[in-house]
């Protein structure tokens, strides 16, 4: 129906490891998609390839009626309509915040510096960090690298925002204020699909939670389903672990 | 593995991808072999094209020439594999001397700006006359006279002025949050230096210093200046006699055919680090 993205049968190798396989997945607008499970299992790779940062080894990704794992498609038009934040931040050091936040924008979507600038402040205000737009990257908090890097991601307003274990790098203190803003733009309606340990968040958040093990889907549901009665042995001992400690 | 084979779409879809490579392969060719017959096909009719053949383009006189020509290379090569290390050790000193911070070591400091601010302020050829002519006239006990080891001095001189700035900017490239790790595991200064800093920064600066060295093969031609018999001074020697310029040419080549290969194998080194390192996280 009107689904955003659609992936079928989904393959990743490197080599003779596979690294994703027969993944299947359905994100609806609005939808908020948790990827869970150990580490290794696969939620960074499957990632990087709806980014179309990694090519596919069989399978098909359609993005907005598109199938965008096509060769002949253009890898830059559809990343300009995703968004994409990393573990490591991933900022540009060289750069202010604010020049960051408008490179895209400006340079990828043709918009002037002005209105560049106006938006990005706008959604810098919006998160927090408007006193920080011309200060550089590496003096900033991890917290507030982070959240810079989602502005960055959310500047050319996105169809789909993908976020690879953004909290993973930030000490507790700080994961808070990330999750607040990625539950802000999950109330907005923005779609997601984040790779992420916090279980809490994801049973809060999500609309559909999705578990990895070994590169495949397990299973995926409702978090209300798959946290209180997961139907997979693996995905309980996995639970088990996270949701003890 | 064994239970997967690709999908209909899969095969379809490397289908597109052949198709596609080999349409650039046939379009980089048709743009190659454009371009070669523009440049031959304007190289050919010009008006003194018959001349310039003559004259650059003997095949006797490039037979005739070649032997001395090769024996004159010989001395390049010689300069060149003799000059490096010495360079590389002149340059990386210099280098980690001006990074010290201890303040006994300030006169070192500022002869090793002073040498690094000189020698890249003169020209090269000019520092060959100086050394072949002036070291001699002082006529100095126990001091060669021999041209040969005079060149290579100033050829050294020269560049490791310019490879220790090389070496500077890669030190200076490194993090702080490197020093900071290396200085927490109380490392002394030379230690993090000589294990942590050096490393990382060689591994940067190896496409520069690949550079300078390609340069500085060539400008052991400078030594012709001083009538010292490589490559390009039996060209010239031979020119003379024979009123032919094609030597110019067999010489050329032969500079050619040592820093093309040198080049492709620092490509190799470096592609090689980067697999290893990054290890493909990008």
């Amino acid at each position: 129906m009107t689904e955003l993205l659609r992936v079928e049968g989904l393959r990743k190798s490197y080599g003779d490891r596979v690294v994703l396989r027969d993944v299947d997945l359905t994100v609806e607008p609005h939808d908020v998609v948790c990827l869970i499970g150990s580490s290794g299992s696969g939620k960074s790779t499957l990632l990087r390839c709806l980014n179309l940062l990694e090519p596919v080894d069989d399978g098909t990704i359609w993005f907005e009626g598109q199938e965008v794992t096509d060769p002949r498609v253009d890898a830059r038009a559809v990343r300009r309509r995703m968004g994409m934040v990393f573990q490591a931040y991933n900022l540009f050091p060289h750069m202010t915040v604010l020049d960051n936040i408008t490179l895209a924008p400006r340079r990828a979507h043709g918009m002037s510096r002005a209105e560049a600038e106006a938006r990005a402040r706008e959604l810098l205000e919006r998160f927090g960090l408007a006193d920080k737009a011309t200060t550089h990257p590496d003096r900033l908090s991890g917290g507030q690298q982070q959240r810079a890097a989602i502005v960055r991601a959310l500047a050319t307003g996105p169809e789909l925002v993908l976020l690879d274990e953004v909290t993973s790098a930030l000490d507790p203190e700080l994961v808070g204020e990330v999750l607040d803003i990625i539950r802000d733009m999950a109330v907005a309606g923005t779609t997601l699909v984040l790779a992420t340990h916090e279980m809490a968040f994801a049973r809060d958040v999500a609309t559909k939670v999705c578990f990895l093990d070994g590169g495949s889907i397990l299973e995926q549901g409702p978090p209300e389903a798959i946290f209180t009665s997961p139907s997979h042995d693996r995905t309980r001992q996995f639970l088990r672990r996270v949701l003890s400690t | 593995m064994g239970d997967w084979s690709p999908s209909p779409r899969q095969l379809e879809r490397e289908a597109v991808r052949r198709r596609r490579s080999l349409r650039s392969a046939a379009i980089a060719g048709a743009a190659t072999a454009l371009l070669l017959v523009v440049a031959v096909v304007g190289v050919l009719a010009s008006p003194g094209w018959a001349t310039v053949r003559e004259t650059f383009f003997s095949w006797e006189h490039a037979k005739a020439s070649f032997p001395a020509i090769a024996e004159g290379f010989w001395l390049n090569v010689k300069l060149f594999l003799l000059a490096e290390p010495l360079i590389l050790a002149v340059g990386v000193l210099v280098a980690v001397v001006r990074s010290t911070t201890a303040p006994a070591l300030f006169p070192l400091r500022a002869l090793a700006v002073f040498y690094t601010d000189l020698f890249r302020g003169l020209p090269t050829l000019l520092v060959v006359f100086l050394i072949c002519f002036g070291v001699p006239a002082l006529r100095l006990q126990g001091i060669t006279n021999d041209l040969f080891w005079l060149a290579l001095v100033a050829l050294v001189l020269s560049y490791g002025a310019y490879v220790a700035e090389v070496f500077r900017a890669g030190i200076e490239s490194i993090h702080p949050s490197q020093l900071a790790s290396a200085e927490s595991l109380g490392l002394s200064h030379a230690t993090t230096m000589r294990f942590v800093v050096l490393p990382q920064a060689v591994r940067r600066v190896v496409p520069p210093l690949l550079n300078d060295f390609v340069s500085l093969q060539k400008d052991t031609a400078l030594v012709a200046s001083v009538a010292l018999f490589d490559a390009l001074f039996s060209a010239r020697d031979y020119a003379n006699y024979n009123f032919n310029y094609t030597p110019y040419l067999v010489a050329a080549a032969f500079f050619v055919a040592l820093t093309i290969p040198m080049a492709r194998l620092t490509d190799w080194l470096g592609r090689r680090v980067a697999r290893r390192e990054r290890g493909g996280g990008r």
